[in-house]
């Protein structure tokens, strides 16, 4: 009696895994994977916005003409600034305040709140805001620098020096709720004997970190910071409201331009061809990334 | 183990400075939205309005189109959580349950899809939505979010689905149950409070969503908040800064509230996820 209904029981679940998983894979093949075919393809055509003739096949011009497109790689420089420079001061603020955050401290509850406040706002709104601290009248930084007597402030945003550090400065504030979350998991999984045999051992702070608490939050920190460098290096909106590229498109990152390019220009395929050229560079961050965790494998 | 005094000291002075670092640009945004235009103008602004006014949300809303774009956000975030939580619960169940070349291909699509650049992406959609008739509408947004929120949804999910021991599953298959009615019965109820989580957080996603809004939306009245709230800032990055403010303090108490009831959740669900590798 079980053995008869164990073998059509079994393909009945088969049967009915699929009618499980249908209505996310048809969305997911519809919408995002044959759009993403669809981009790369796109790239090695001549597509326009609004323009009559039939799109035509024109090989890889689109990428030599890149390779030749001196605004691009300018852009590129500032998106590389750009995603390294938010996501290394953003893993070491939110190493130290998940650190804080372990520990047993009064007002706990109220930073881990505040922690994640960045988290929940709308970019469009964090951008607004920093705007509003960067005005170069009604603007508290400002204020504060007069405050103190360093002089009478600047404008951030449309200073060609300042206007990169600003942004940078905005994207560390935005990005540092997730990196903080995902590392305070990590810590709260870190062996509390184990921090106190090395105490006992006379192992100073530094020590312990490094031999206790790093091991066992390195998976994680290597994880958070290889998707924040992804997500910085894709970033838009932000940089969109507090200075839309400028000044002079020193804040303009490759999102920026392929944006301005695509839709803006309606340069379908040349915008779609710089789409590519950042998936490589992803890819090959992400590769770098996988190598060294495989490395870190064979070490034990 | 003891900590000395010094160090305590120490301990409270940086969390001093990351409390203002984190906190200040949010009090200042509330600080400006509460000024009348006199003191915006002035040349040293205070930290607390000297003559509180309610004139910026008046003037913000009398300016743009707020309500149609709060309602527009609030169609497009609650159809985007709904959707893409009733497609990806089902799929998580089989991602976490069976061990199929399929739950791996999903898996690796999860991880793929979070270094997608948008640009590669928003063309051909723009292109596909456009000839189905679905630019510039609401519902062509929503199906961009759900296949947006989804790769996080499933992650969360699997993450969920895992906590449930199988053997209950399998305990209620020996007392003659059948697979929906475990499903219905004895697995859903126990994944209620992740669904809701997920959906939530979904929800926040899509209500914050901005590349999407402003390349699919084209006409006033069909935009989202975020995409109304950069209206506020002119062409020559002039702002009118108090009603700018005040439109942006009331987009994000939605979120903010959503955020405080699953802060705790979403935490344990990316630990969940993260247990799984």
């Amino acid at each position: 009696m079980t053995l008869a209904t164990a073998t059509p029981r079994r393909r009945l679940l088969d049967h009915g895994a699929w009618f499980l998983v249908l209505p996310a894979l048809l969305p997911i093949l519809v919408l995002s994977v044959g759009p993403l075919l669809y981009g790369i393809a796109l790239a090695f055509t001549d597509a326009q916005s609004g323009r009559t003739e039939p799109t035509q096949w024109i090989g890889t011009l689109n990428f030599r003409d890149l390779l030749h497109d001196t605004l691009f790689w300018e852009s590129f420089r500032i998106g590389l600034l750009w995603a390294v420079g938010v996501t290394v001061p953003q893993f070491l603020l939110a190493l130290g305040l998940a650190l804080l955050l372990n520990q047993k401290l009064r007002l706990r509850w109220l930073a881990r709140a505040l922690a994640i406040v960045p988290w929940a706002m709308p970019e469009v709104v964090v951008g607004i805001m920093w705007r509003l601290v960067y005005n170069p009248d009604a603007g508290i930084l400002n204020e504060t620098i007069r405050d103190i007597g360093l002089g009478d402030g600047r404008d951030w945003l449309s200073g060609l020096a300042t206007a990169l550090p600003a942004v940078i400065v905005v994207g560390v504030w935005a990005g540092m709720p997730q990196t903080t979350v995902a590392l305070l998991a990590g810590l709260q999984n870190t062996p509390r004997e184990l921090h106190e045999a090395a105490a006992m051992d006379g192992a100073g702070a530094w020590r312990r970190f490094r031999t206790v608490t790093w091991p066992a939050i390195r998976p994680i920190a290597l994880a958070i910071t290889a998707l924040n460098l992804i997500w910085n290096f894709n970033s838009f909106a932000l940089v969109y409201v507090l200075t839309s590229g400028g000044p002079g498109g020193r804040t303009r990152l490759p999102m920026l331009f392929a944006y301005e390019e695509a839709f803006r220009y309606g340069q379908f395929g040349y915008a779609a061809a710089m789409g590519c050229v950042m998936v490589a560079v992803i890819s090959i961050i992400l590769a770098f990334h996988l190598v060294g965790r495989l490395r870190r494998g064979d070490d034990g | 183990m003891r900590t000395s005094r010094t160090v305590r000291l120490g301990q409270y002075v940086a969390l001093l400075a990351y409390l203002v670092f984190l906190a200040f640009p949010f009090l200042w945004l509330i600080s400006t939205a509460f000024k009348p235009a006199r003191e915006l103008g002035s040349l040293h602004p205070t930290w607390i309005p000297q003559n509180p006014t309610l004139a910026n949300f008046r003037q913000a809303f009398d300016e743009q189109p707020l309500l149609d774009a709060a309602l527009n956000s609030l169609v497009a975030a609650l159809g985007a959580a709904v959707v893409a939580v009733l497609i990806a619960t089902p799929m998580a169940y089989v991602m976490a349950r069976h061990r199929t070349t399929l739950s791996r291909m999903a898996t690796g699509w999860v991880v793929v899809s979070q270094a997608f650049p948008f640009v590669l992406v928003i063309i051909p959609l723009f292109l596909v939505l456009k000839n189905l008739r679905l630019i510039n509408s609401v519902p062509g947004l929503i199906m961009v979010y759900v296949v947006w929120a989804l790769p996080f949804a499933l992650w969360m999910l699997v993450g969920y689905v895992r906590a449930v021991p199988a053997e209950l599953e399998e305990a209620a298959a020996v007392d003659g149950a059948g697979k929906v009615r475990t499903l219905v019965s004895v697995t859903a109820p126990l994944l209620a409070p992740g669904i809701v989580a997920t959906a939530l957080f979904a929800f926040i996603t899509a209500w914050n969503e901005f590349f999407f809004a402003l390349v699919l939306l084209k006409t006033p009245e069909k935009q989202t908040l975020p995409v109304v709230l950069t209206h506020f800032i002119g062409a020559e990055g002039v702002a009118d800064l108090g009603p700018l403010a005040a439109a942006a303090f009331l987009a994000t108490l939605p979120s903010l509230v959503v955020f405080a009831i699953i802060q705790k959740r979403i935490t344990g669900g990316m630990l969940a996820g993260a247990v799984k590798s």
